[in-house]
């Protein structure tokens, strides 16, 4: 089932493209800056296209299949969306165009923020974040602005639950702090004791999940908030989990005062295989001044016969550019259509239908998969995928068999603080059938996991292809192909 | 449209099997009196009417469908092949998420693979990764890499003034709480010489743009061995469209080379999602950030792919990974790998020369016209300055009036350039949209 790569497709001398020919008279080209060769492919159009859609059909993929991956949202992506994004006057503006020009855009990015403000509680949103974990950065550098600003320098530690994402503490240590790790009690939620014990004058703030990583509502989260707002720090919000709020409760009033959003994940933009995605961050009051800019406001009220006009301002005390441009205004685009075409009432009947899924699968599975954490989850839940009957039997294995089933499998091993973790998260858009059809094949391979282990050892066994050799990719190293040598005649 | 397909019969089973009578009943511990706000949102409109509404804001931009432009700067208007959105529109592409399970995920996994191999070829790397957020954001990647690579023993980095202001401004914003000097673009008059002068013991990385923001094209290969001697790391900043006719980096002896991948097959789009280029030698491999695609087998022998030296991420280092990255720019280095693919060798210097002749082209006509003078002094690739009689604002304005997008006012972020005009010329150029251009500053300077 294999696809040749690019480079063994390639003939001296094909060509796939049509290009004019100058119509300028030619210039001597800068002889000593010339390259010798480039070693790119030569195909024809027609090989170029099989090629690629050849390997997309080694894909699974949210339009072929179920995709219950924890954490991820994998939602379906509309298709009006993605006419809105190529629409001539987005795809084809420049971004350092004058702002007069460019007031269609403007207008979107300002009415997208207004939007996410008031979605989060927030008094104030950036959408310049390419993405979740460059929205937690940006929070971090604006946490750590606003204690630089108050000349509070002792400030350097950041409490992150041993639940989060591991791009908690990664984004922290890359913001320049230190990680101070906060284990769960029994029933998942932040160990308010525990806390309690660090909270003192180096605590520049904590990074919140909620509703946390095993899809449970932080129960204690007004204790939380308060009690780190008490010792002088802030509180930052992961917003990964947005899917499970929207119109159920505003991070801002629980008293978070910076948080990201993924509009890849809520607001059904593409996750495009790993990207592009986008990470606005909202922020309160006091943090207003802090965001990164430019951020677009209405910087002429307009009059009777003048519409207002839209244009980028710096905030005062601005952190800076944390990208070239504006942010990923195509995202924008896409985030924009869906949120309209939902309206206020649509938003709440996502939440609702996320948690109602996920809550339908846990009490479907439960008897036969372990949950550690089992009370009413939200938008997802996380199982064991081991049995002391099955020893031999992981989650691994668990993941490998359903894809045989011809579903994508759920996150495994994450979060950390459950033994062979399955964090399972359906989004609203599936199908009771669908999820039935679920149950049925985490049902069938779990009684293959005690009648039948190697059917799970070895999967799978219906895909395209069978495990792969990690091991042998790391040691050996393979990460680029050269052209082949032709040799010469 | 809400795009969930439950029916109320659907709802009421699923309630029941869950022991709860209404959905309201599914919200455990959250506080009550925050529960359920009153969100001043607008109400759904149906796809009709969001096409209608999208359309009228389309229209009230200007794009470059309709007018010449000539505006640059870091993102640039190039001819991008059909073949290119036809291939992201795969739903198998576009829907999918990061290929943790490589067994359904190999169409990823090998473009990614291709890319990298692709862009590892076009700079004379060893190796690229899967990609970062964009061309700053890849440059900032690159100073934490040689911060890293001397364990912070060494606290200066040197960034050449002609270096894209947003790319150092983004550098300056990633290192706010690190302690670090970053110097070498306090004026825009710092030459190659210059920059060698000030690399020292202390030095961790010197970087450099090629083409630069001006456009101007030099041999760094003296650059890149003073910057050596003193034992530090050398990163240059590419357009990799240029160096579809530019000897690559790794003839300088670069160490890392960044870029905005733009220019490969993305649109414009305001300003992205675009492309970040890393490409660096395989002994920083292991330092580098951001995902990476390798070669391995299957259980049936195939060769197949899977992202690999994930310990160095974080989800498994954690607050000692390589970076925070968890992303690439997927669909973006996908479309990037059909242009490549598309363009191939004869393609791409194609491309890049007729940007290089169109270019000189309007340069020199530009030049004769008695208030305006090319300010570049040696050698360019598509973009160069002009030094304009009366300030770019005013000129750009005027130039609307001839259906044409001028150029980018340097005067915003050098003090010492008010008046000139940063000018970029593509192979979507036509000579008549250059010679329009030419006549229109001509009569704009005797307005």
């Amino acid at each position: 089932m294999s696809e040749p790569l690019i480079y063994d497709l390639s003939s001296p001398g094909r060509v796939a493209v049509s290009l004019p020919e100058p119509d300028v008279e030619e210039v001597a080209l800068p002889q000593d800056l010339l390259r010798e060769d480039l070693p790119l492919p030569e195909l024809s159009e027609l090989e170029l296209v099989r090629h690629f859609v050849r390997l997309s059909q080694l894909n699974h993929a949210i339009d072929t299949g179920f995709y219950p991956l924890g954490s991820c949202t994998m939602k379906y992506n509309p298709k009006i969306n993605e006419d809105m994004a190529r629409l001539t006057g987005f795809a084809f503006s420049h971004p350092l165009q004058d702002q007069e020009l460019s007031q269609g855009n403007l207008i979107l990015m300002y009415q997208l923020q207004e939007w996410l403000k008031e979605i989060g509680g927030f008094a104030g949103v950036s959408l310049q974040p390419a993405a979740g974990a460059h929205g937690e950065l940006t929070g971090l550098l604006i946490i750590q602005a606003y204690h630089r600003d108050r000349g509070d320098m002792k400030r350097k530690r950041i409490i992150v639950p041993d639940s989060a994402h591991g791009t908690n503490p990664a984004s922290t240590t890359m913001a320049g702090m230190e990680v101070i790790e906060l284990p769960s009690d029994p029933r998942g939620n932040i160990d308010l004791d525990k806390l309690r014990q660090v909270c003192d004058d180096t605590v520049a703030g904590v990074m919140l999940t909620n509703p946390n990583t095993l899809g449970l509502f932080e129960e204690h989260v007004l204790e939380v908030t308060e009690q780190v707002h008490a010792c002088g720090g802030l509180i930052y919000g992961d917003g990964a989990n947005m899917n499970a709020l929207l119109g159920v409760v505003c991070p801002g009033d629980l008293g978070i005062d910076v948080l990201h959003y993924n509009l890849h994940k809520t607001f059904s933009t593409p996750h495009g295989g790993g990207g592009p995605g986008s990470g606005p961050v909202g922020v309160c009051e006091e943090l207003v001044d802090y965001l990164p800019g430019p951020i677009v406001d209405i910087v002429d009220p307009g009059d009777d016969v003048l519409a207002p006009l839209f244009g980028f301002v710096a905030p005062d005390k601005s952190i800076g550019r944390v990208k070239a441009f504006h942010g990923h205004f195509g995202v924008f685009v896409r985030a924009y259509t869906y949120m309209r075409m939902l309206g206020k009432s649509g938003l709440r009947k996502v939440a609702d239908h996320a948690v109602l899924n996920a809550n339908y699968l846990r009490v479907k599975l439960r008897d036969t998969y372990h949950v550690p954490y089992d009370r009413i989850c939200m938008h997802e839940f996380v199982a064991e995928g081991r049995w002391e009957d099955a020893p031999d039997v992981h989650a691994l294995d668990i993941s490998k068999r359903l894809m045989d089933h011809g579903f994508h499998p759920p996150t495994n091993y994450f979060p950390l603080i459950v033994h062979e973790a399955l964090m399972i998260e359906p989004t609203e858009t599936e199908s009771v059938e669908t999820l039935d059809a679920f149950i049925d094949a985490m049902l069938s391979i779990a009684e293959e996991a005690h009648s039948n282990p190697e059917m799970l050892l070895n999967a799978p066994h219906e895909t395209p292809f069978g495990r792969m050799d990690e091991v042998k990719a790391a040691r050996d190293l393979v990460l680029c192909c050269r052209p082949v040598e032709i040799p010469q005649a | 449209m809400t795009y969930i397909p439950h029916t109320p019969a659907n709802r009421q089973k699923m309630l029941e099997a869950i022991g709860v009578e209404r959905m309201e009943d599914l919200y455990e511990g959250i506080p009550e009196r925050f529960k359920f706000p009153d969100l001043d949102l607008p109400s759904r409109v149906s796809e009709i009417e969001i096409a209608q509404e999208l359309q009228a804001y389309s229209e009230a931009n200007l794009d470059t469908k309709h007018i010449a432009c000539f505006l640059g700067a870091g993102a640039y208007n190039h001819f991008i092949p059909s073949v290119v959105d036809h291939v992201l529109r795969r739903n198998e592409f576009y829907t999918a998420y990061t290929p943790y399970q490589p067994e359904v995920s190999q169409g990823t996994l090998q473009a990614i693979y291709e890319y990298q191999s692709m862009i590892a070829n076009l700079t004379g790397m060893d190796v690229s990764n899967a990609s970062h957020y964009d061309g700053a954001t890849a440059l900032a990647e690159a100073v934490i890499l040689a911060l890293n690579q001397y364990r912070l023993k060494r606290k200066k980095v040197i960034l050449s003034p002609k270096i894209h202001p947003q790319f150092r401004e983004v550098v300056r914003t990633y290192m706010q709480g690190v302690d670090l000097e970053i110097v070498g673009d306090e004026t825009c008059d710092v030459d190659a010489q210059t920059l060698a002068d000030l690399a020292d013991e202390e030095t961790a990385l010197v970087a450099v743009q090629y083409p630069d923001f001006f456009g101007s094209i030099e041999d760094f290969s003296a650059l890149g061995e003073a910057v050596h001697a003193v034992g530090a790391m050398f990163c240059v900043v590419v357009n990799p469209l240029a160096l579809g006719l530019l000897k690559p980096p790794s003839e300088f002896d670069a160490d890392i080379v960044v870029g905005e991948g733009q220019t490969l097959g993305v649109p414009l789009a305001y300003g992205g999602p675009y492309l970040g280029i890393f490409a660096t030698r395989d002994k920083y491999v292991r330092k580098m950030a951001g995902r990476l695609v390798g070669e391995t087998v299957d259980s049936r022998g195939q060769r197949g792919y899977v992202l690999t030296l994930t310990p160095r991420e974080q989800h498994i280092r954690r607050d000692r990974a390589t970076s925070n990255i968890c992303t690439n720019q997927g669909l973006i280095a996908l479309a990037s790998a059909v242009y490549l693919s598309q363009m191939g060798k004869s393609g791409l210097r194609k491309v890049a020369e007729l940007c290089y002749h169109k270019a000189h082209y309007a340069a020199e006509e530009i030049d004769k016209l008695e208030d305006y003078s090319l300010w570049n002094q040696g050698l360019f690739f598509n973009e160069f300055v002009v030094a304009c009689p009366q300030p770019i604002v005013e000129i750009n304005e005027l130039l609307l009036d001839y259906d044409i997008l001028g150029g980018y006012d340097l005067g915003q972020c050098y003090q010492e350039l008010q008046n000139h005009m940063l000018i970029a010329v593509t192979e979507l150029n036509s000579k008549d949209d250059i010679d329009l251009l030419v006549s229109a500053l001509s009569e704009v300077s005797h307005e």
